[in-house]
C-alpha cells in the first residue's frame, strides 16, 4: 500500500486559487528580449525537446493512441506560427504498450540518453507510478501525466510531476452530488475498475451519496482473460440488486461491454458514467455494428447517459476552442476521428505551451517547475487549475452533462470541488475565457 | 578441479564487467543491469528446456515470484539487498518445485499449456490481495548504494555490478552443474527417458529439480529487474514476457549458456533500437506496428535458416576448432565460452547426435 | 435462480468459443503433432477481412464465407510456407515459427488496420430470450444460439468427415503414423495441409463468432486464444469432443467464479482446473489411450 498516499489538507478553495492564479501571474512576466541560448537539456537556441511514453500498441492503445498525435498536431501548429520565443517544439514519444516495465526503459532512454527537457503527458496511473520516483530523483519536470490519480498531487515526495485533468476522487464526488440531488431515494449500484482509477472514483461517490442507497458494488478485472464474459456475468448481478442507477468508472471498452450486457439481458437503468468512458464517437463506435441486429444502433444506446466533462462539449461548435482545435485537426491530422481523445491531447499540449511561456526566454527545468507552481490561468478547461506550490492537482471542477444524439449536452453550469470527505461542491459562475486568436497561449 | 578453473574464470569475467560498466553512461549502465538479469532467466530456462527437456512457456510467472519477494523483504524488513536476491531465488524456487510436481508427468503440449495458464493467472493475485501486493500500481522500493562506494558513486553502476556480479555467480554455478553428475543425468532423461529409468535414474526428482533450479534463475532475474527498476507491478511480468524468454533461448541456441548470453542481449538491447527506429517514421500506431511484423519474420527465418540458433550459426563459423590463440585475453574469453558451453555441447559431440552439435527435446511442443 | 440461470447459459455461450479454438488446435496437433500458437491471430486477421467485405457490402454473410474461406486458404498457406520447411529442424523450432508468426499477423494487423477497436456486427439479435418474465439472459438470443448451433455443426462435420470419408480415413491414419500411411500409399503431404486447412476454418469461424464481444483490434484473440488452448489441453489434445467438452467446462466454471467469488480469481480457477485434471489424466480428459514417448 506504498502508493496510497493520504492528501491530507492539500485542496485549495477555487476563489484562493484564483486570486492566487492572478498574483501569480502578474508577478512573473517572462522577459521579451535576450538572445536564445541551451539554457538547458534538450534546449537548444532553436528547439525544445521533451518526451513521452505512451500505448501505441496493446491492449491499452485503441483511442488513446490518437492523444500523443493530436497533442503533436498541436505543437506543430504552434511551431508554423512562431513557435514557443521562436523555438520549435520536438515531441518524442515513445510506445510503451502500457507495460511498465517497457514504460521504466523507454522514460530512462529519453531522459539519460536523448536528454529531455521535460517528460509531457505520460500516459497510465500504473506505468506512470513506476517512472515518477525515478524521475523526480533526476529532476526532470514531468508534467500533465494523463490520467485522473490523485497521487499526482504529492509536491513534498515528488515536487516536478503535476495532475492535469480532474483528478478520479473529485470526478466522484461532482457525480455523486448531482445523483444523491436527482435520484434521491433510488437504488444505486457502482461498476468500476478494480484499481486506483476505479477506487479513487468510489471513493469520491461514497462522499456524497448516502450508503443507504448503494445496493450494490461490482468491481471488474480489466486484465481479464474474457472480458465480455466477466462484465455478462457482472451485469447479471447488477440486474439481480435492482439497482435504478448504475455508476461507472470503467475505461470505453468496458462501458461498452456493460452497455451491451445491460441490452441482452434486458436491463435499463439510469447510466452514469465518468468522463473517461463516455466520450460519444468511442462508445457509439464500439456498439454501432453490434447493436444494429438488435433493434438498436450505438448512439441511440448511449442517449440519455449522464456523465461529466471537464473541456467544452466537441458538440458545442460555437464554443472558440472548439473551431481552433477542429481547425488544428483538420490541417494536420484529418484521418484520425474528432474525437474527445484528440480533443484531449490538444488541450494539454496548449497547456504546456501555457507553461513553456511562462517559464520565460531561456528556461532552466527549475524554471518550468516554478512557472507552474505559481499557477496557470484558466485556458481551456471549464474549470480552473489547483496549480500551486503546494498543490499539483491540475483541473478542479467539470459540468454535468447528458449524451444526446452523440454530443454532450451540458445539464448545468460548471461545479468545483476539493479533494476532502467534506469539501462542498459548488457552482463555478465565471465563464470560461475564450481562446486566443492566433491559437497560441 | 573444474570447479576451481571455472570459478577462477568467473572472478576474470567479473572483473571486465565490472570494468566495462564502470566506463559506460548511466543509460548504458541500466540497459547492462538488465541485460544481465535477463541473461540470468534465459540461462535458467535453457537448462530446464535445453537440457532437462521439459518446456515451460509461463518463467515470467517465476520472475513475478522473485520480483515481488524482494520488493516485500526490502520494503517491510528492510533486508539487506543480497540477501533479498537469494531469498528471492529460494521462495521462485519452491513456486516451480510446486508446479515441478504438478507437471512431472506432463509432457510437450499439456506441460506448455500448464505453464501458459500459470503465467496468465499469476499476476491475478497482485489484484486480489491488493492490500499486500499493491494492486495494479505494483511495489515501490530503494536500493542504496553501499557506504563504502562513496557519496558520488552512481546508483545505476552500482546496480549494473549487481546484477553482473549476480549474473557471473549463477554461471558458474550453472556450467559446473551441468558438467556435474546431475546434468548428465538430466541429459541422459532429455534423450532418452526409459533408458534413464531403467538405468535407475529417479526420473521425477530430476524433473522437479530441475524446474526448482530454472525457477530458481527466473526469480533471481526478477528480483535483479526489480531493483534496476525500483519497483515491481504485475504489469511487468505479463505472458509476453514469458513467451520472450523462450524466443530468446531458442534464438540464442538452445541448452547453451552462451546462446543464452545472446538471447538476453536481443532481448533487452533491440526493443529500444526498434522503438526509434519507429519513432523516427512517424510515430503513429501503424509504424509502431512495423517492427513488430519485423520481429515476428526474423523469428520465422532465423529458426528455417538456423535452427541451432546464433550460437550454432556462431559455432559454425567458428569451426570445429577454435583457431591458435592470439593474445592472452582473447584465449581467455574463448576458453570461457567454451566452458560456458561445454555442459550440453561436448557430450553431445561425443554422443554424436546431430550435426548442430545439439540435441532436441522430441517432447518439446 | 434467475442470476444463476444467467450465469450458467453465459458461461455455455462463452465456453462454445473456447470450445472451437480448441478444436482447431486439436485438428493441428493430430495433423502435424505440432501446436499452432498462430491459430487466435490468423483468426483475428480473418475477421478484418470479414469486416472490410462487410462494411464494403453491407452482407454480413457475405464477410462471413469470405471468412471461412479466408481462413482455409491461409491455414493451408502457413502449413506449406512455413511449417513444412520446419519439418526436419527440432520440434522447439516449429513452436518458435508459429510464435514468430503470431507476432507477426499482429504487426500486420497494425500495420494495415490500425489499433483502433472496432466495432463487430452479429448476425442476430443479443438481447436474450425470455420464459414469461423469466429472463435466460445474454446466453440464449438468438445471436448465442447462432453460434453454438455453428461450433456444434462444425464439429459434427468433421466427425462425419473423419469417420466416414475416404478423405478422412486417411487423415486419421496419418495422424495415426505418418509413416505407416505414407507406405500404404497416402500422400501425407497433401493430408497435413487439409488438415491445417480446415483448422484455418474453424479457427475463422471462432474468430467470426467471438469478435462481436471482444471488438477487432491487432491483440483481440490473444486471452481467447489462451482460453481456447486451455479447453483443448483439459479435453485432451487427440480428442475432437474433449475440446468441447473443456470448452464448456472452462466457460461455465470461469463465470460462476466471477459471479460468485470475485472478478480477479477466475484466471486462477481456470489454472486450478487444468492443474487438477492433468494431475489424474496427464493427457487430458479424454485422451485415448496412455501413450508415452519414448
Amino acid at each position: 500500500m506504498a502508493r496510497y498516499r493520504k492528501l491530507g489538507l492539500a485542496p485549495v478553495a477555487a476563489l484562493a486559487t484564483l486570486s492566487m492564479m492572478l498574483a501569480a501571474c502578474g508577478s512573473s512576466t517572462p522577459s521579451s528580449s535576450g538572445k536564445l541560448q541551451a539554457s538547458a537539456p534538450g534546449i537548444t537556441a532553436t528547439t525544445i525537446l521533451i518526451g513521452s511514453h505512451q500505448p501505441l500498441t496493446g491492449i491499452a492503445a485503441p483511442g488513446y493512441d490518437e492523444i500523443a498525435p493530436a497533442s503533436n498536431a498541436y505543437f506543430q501548429y504552434v511551431n508554423a506560427h512562431g513557435g514557443v520565443y521562436g523555438r520549435k517544439i520536438i515531441y518524442k514519444y515513445l510506445n510503451d504498450q502500457y507495460n511498465s516495465s517497457i514504460t521504466t526503459t523507454v522514460v530512462r532512454q529519453l531522459i539519460l540518453q536523448d536528454h529531455v527537457f521535460a517528460i509531457f503527458n505520460g500516459l497510465g496511473t500504473p506505468t506512470h507510478l513506476a517512472v515518477a520516483p525515478f524521475i523526480n530523483a533526476e529532476k526532470v519536470p514531468d508534467l500533465f501525466v494523463a490520467s485522473g490519480c490523485a497521487c499526482w498531487n504529492a509536491p513534498s515526495t515528488w515536487p516536478e510531476t503535476f495532475g492535469w485533468q480532474i483528478n478520479y476522487i473529485r470526478e466522484g464526488k461532482i457525480l455523486g452530488s448531482y445523483v444523491a440531488a436527482h435520484f434521491k431515494g433510488e437504488r444505486i449500484a457502482y461498476f468500476y475498475q478494480d484499481d486506483e482509477f476505479g477506487l479513487d472514483g468510489i471513493k469520491g461517490l461514497g462522499y456524497e451519496i448516502p450508503a443507504s442507497q448503494v445496493v450494490a458494488k461490482e468491481p471488474y478485472n480489466v486484465n481479464a482473460a474474457n472480458p465480455a464474459a466477466e462484465v455478462g456475468t457482472l451485469t447479471a448481478a447488477l440486474k439481480a440488486s435492482r439497482a435504478q442507477v448504475v455508476i461507472a468508472f470503467a475505461v470505453p471498452a468496458f462501458m461498452a461491454l456493460l452497455r451491451l450486457s445491460e441490452l441482452s439481458l434486458s436491463y435499463s437503468p439510469q447510466l452514469v458514467s465518468s468522463s473517461v468512458g463516455s466520450d460519444p464517437i468511442t462508445i457509439s463506435g464500439l456498439l454501432n455494428a453490434y447493436a444494429k441486429k438488435s433493434g438498436s444502433f450505438g448512439d441511440s444506446l448511449i442517449q440519455g447517459m449522464i456523465t461529466d466533462s471537464y473541456l467544452p462539449s466537441l458538440g458545442d461548435t460555437t464554443n472558440s476552442w472548439i473551431s481552433l482545435f477542429t481547425k488544428i485537426h483538420n490541417e494536420y491530422i484529418p484521418k484520425l476521428p474528432m474525437d474527445g481523445n484528440v480533443l484531449y491531447g490538444m488541450a494539454a499540449a496548449y497547456t504546456f505551451v501555457q507553461a513553456m511561456f511562462k517559464a520565460g526566454r531561456n528556461p532552466t527545468r527549475q524554471d518550468l517547475v516554478n512557472a507552474v507552481n505559481s499557477g496557470l490561468p484558466q485556458g481551456v478547461s471549464v474549470a480552473p487549475y489547483a496549480y500551486s506550490a503546494t498543490d499539483h492537482d491540475g483541473i478542479t471542477g467539470a459540468y454535468i452533462a447528458e449524451i444526446e444524439k452523440g454530443v454532450l449536452v451540458p445539464l448545468g453550469p460548471t461545479q468545483v470541488t476539493d479533494n476532502t470527505p467534506t469539501g462542498a461542491v459548488t457552482t463555478y459562475t465565471t465563464a470560461q475565457p475564450a481562446a486566443p486568436t492566433s491559437g497560441i497561449p | 578441479m573444474t570447479l576451481a578453473r571455472n570459478a577462477g574464470l568467473g572472478i576474470i569475467a567479473c572483473v571486465v564487467l565490472l570494468v566495462l560498466c564502470s566506463k559506460l553512461d548511466a543509460y548504458r549502465q541500466y540497459q547492462m543491469a538488465q541485460v544481465a538479469a535477463t541473461v540470468v532467466a534465459v540461462a535458467g530456462l535453457t537448462v530446464l528446456i535445453g537440457v532437462s527437456g521439459q518446456l515451460s512457456i509461463g518463467h515470467g510467472a517465476f520472475m513475478f515470484v522473485g520480483g515481488y519477494a524482494t520488493a516485500l523483504l526490502v520494503l517491510h524488513l528492510n533486508w539487506p539487498l543480497a540477501l533479498a536476491i537469494v531469498a528471492s531465488a529460494v521462495v521462485a524456487g519452491l513456486a516451480g518445485g510446486v508446479m515441478g510436481v504438478a507437471a512431472a508427468r506432463l509432457r510437450g503440449p499439456y506441460l506448455a499449456g500448464a505453464t501458459l495458464m500459470l503465467a496468465v493467472a499469476l499476476p491475478a493475485v497482485a489484484y486480489q490481495w491488493q492490500g499486500v501486493f499493491g494492486g495494479d500500481q505494483g511495489l515501490d522500493f530503494t536500493v542504496n548504494t553501499p557506504g563504502f562506494l562513496g557519496a558520488s558513486f552512481q546508483l545505476t553502476e552500482w546496480q549494473g555490478w549487481v546484477c553482473c556480479i549476480c549474473l557471473v555467480i549463477v554461471m558458474v554455478l550453472l556450467a559446473n552443474l551441468l558438467r556435474s553428475r546431475i546434468g548428465r543425468s538430466w541429459r541422459a532423461l532429455r534423450d532418452n527417458e526409459t533408458a534413464a529409468a531403467l538405468a535407475g535414474l529417479n526420473v521425477a526428482r530430476l524433473r522437479v529439480l530441475a524446474f526448482m533450479l530454472s525457477a530458481a534463475c527466473a526469480g533471481v532475474a526478477g528480483s535483479l529487474l526489480a531493483m534496476t527498476m525500483l519497483n515491481v507491478t504485475p504489469g511487468a511480468f505479463t505472458l509476453a514476457l514469458s513467451i520472450q524468454l523462450l524466443t530468446a533461448v531458442v534464438l540464442g541456441g538452445l541448452g547453451s549458456l552462451a546462446g543464452a548470453v545472446w538471447g538476453g542481449i536481443i532481448l533487452v538491447l533491440v526493443p529500444p533500437f526498434l522503438t526509434d527506429f519507429a519513432a523516427s517514421h512517424g510515430f503513429s500506431s501503424a509504424s509502431a506496428s512495423v517492427p513488430i511484423a519485423g520481429y515476428g519474420l526474423v523469428l520465422i527465418i532465423v529458426m528455417l535458416v538456423f535452427p541451432a540458433g546464433i550460437q550454432g550459426g556462431v559455432r559454425r563459423l567458428l569451426g570445429p576448432v577454435a583457431p591458435a590463440a592470439t593474445g592472452p585475453v582473447s584465449a581467455i574469453g574463448r576458453r570461457l565460452a567454451r566452458r560456458l558451453e561445454e555442459g550440453s555441447t561436448t557430450d553431445a559431440r561425443q554422443e554424436g547426435v546431430d550435426k548442430e552439435g545439439t540435441r532436441w527435446p522430441d517432447t518439446a511442443n | 435462480m434467475q442470476e444463476f440461470v444467467e450465469f450458467t447459459l453465459g458461461g455455455v455461450s462463452d465456453g462454445v468459443i473456447y470450445a472451437a479454438i480448441g478444436l482447431s488446435l486439436v485438428l493441428i496437433w493430430r495433423a502435424t503433432r505440432v501446436l499452432n500458437y498462430a491459430q487466435g491471430g490468423l483468426a483475428m486477421f480473418t475477421s478484418y477481412i470479414a469486416l472490410m467485405v462487410i462494411n464494403a457490402t453491407g452482407n454480413y454473410w457475405l464477410g462471413f464465407v469470405v471468412a471461412l474461406a479466408a481462413g482455409l486458404v491461409i491455414g493451408g498457406v502457413v502449413e506449406r510456407v512455413v511449417i513444412r520447411p520446419a519439418a526436419g529442424k527440432p520440434h522447439l523450432n516449429t513452436v518458435i515459427v508459429t510464435i514468430g508468426l503470431l507476432i507477426l499477423v499482429e504487426g500486420l494487423a497494425g500495420i494495415i488496420y490500425g489499433s483502433k477497436n472496432r466495432s463487430f456486427p452479429t448476425p442476430y439479435s443479443i438481447v436474450g430470450a425470455k420464459i414469461g418474465s423469466f429472463d435466460l439472459g445474454e446466453g440464449a438470443s438468438p445471436s448465442a444460439i447462432f453460434t453454438a448451433v455453428a461450433v456444434l455443426a462444425a464439429a459434427g462435420l468433421l466427425a462425419v468427415l473423419f469417420r466416414y470419408t475416404p478423405v478422412g480415413l486417411r487423415m486419421r491414419a496419418s495422424a495415426f503414423s505418418g509413416t505407416v500411411a505414407q507406405l500404404m500409399g497416402v500422400r501425407v503431404g497433401r493430408i497435413t495441409t487439409l488438415g491445417w486447412a480446415l483448422a484455418g476454418l474453424i479457427g475463422a469461424l471462432a474468430g467470426m463468432l467471438v469478435t462481436p464481444q471482444t471488438f477487432l483490434y491487432p491483440n483481440s484473440m490473444d486471452s481467447i486464444f489462451v482460453l481456447g488452448f486451455t479447453a483443448a489441453v483439459i479435453g485432451g489434445l487427440d480428442s475432437p469432443g474433449g475440446a468441447i467438452v473443456g470448452g464448456l467446462i472452462l466457460g461455465v466454471l470461469l463465470n460462476y467464479v466471477t459471479g460468485y467469488v470475485g472478478s480477479n480469481l477466475p484466471e486462477l480457477a481456470g489454472l486450478a482446473l487444468l492443474i487438477l485434471v492433468l494431475m489424474f489424466r496427464p493427457s487430458g480428459l479424454f485422451a485415448s489411450t496412455a501413450t508415452r514417448q519414448v
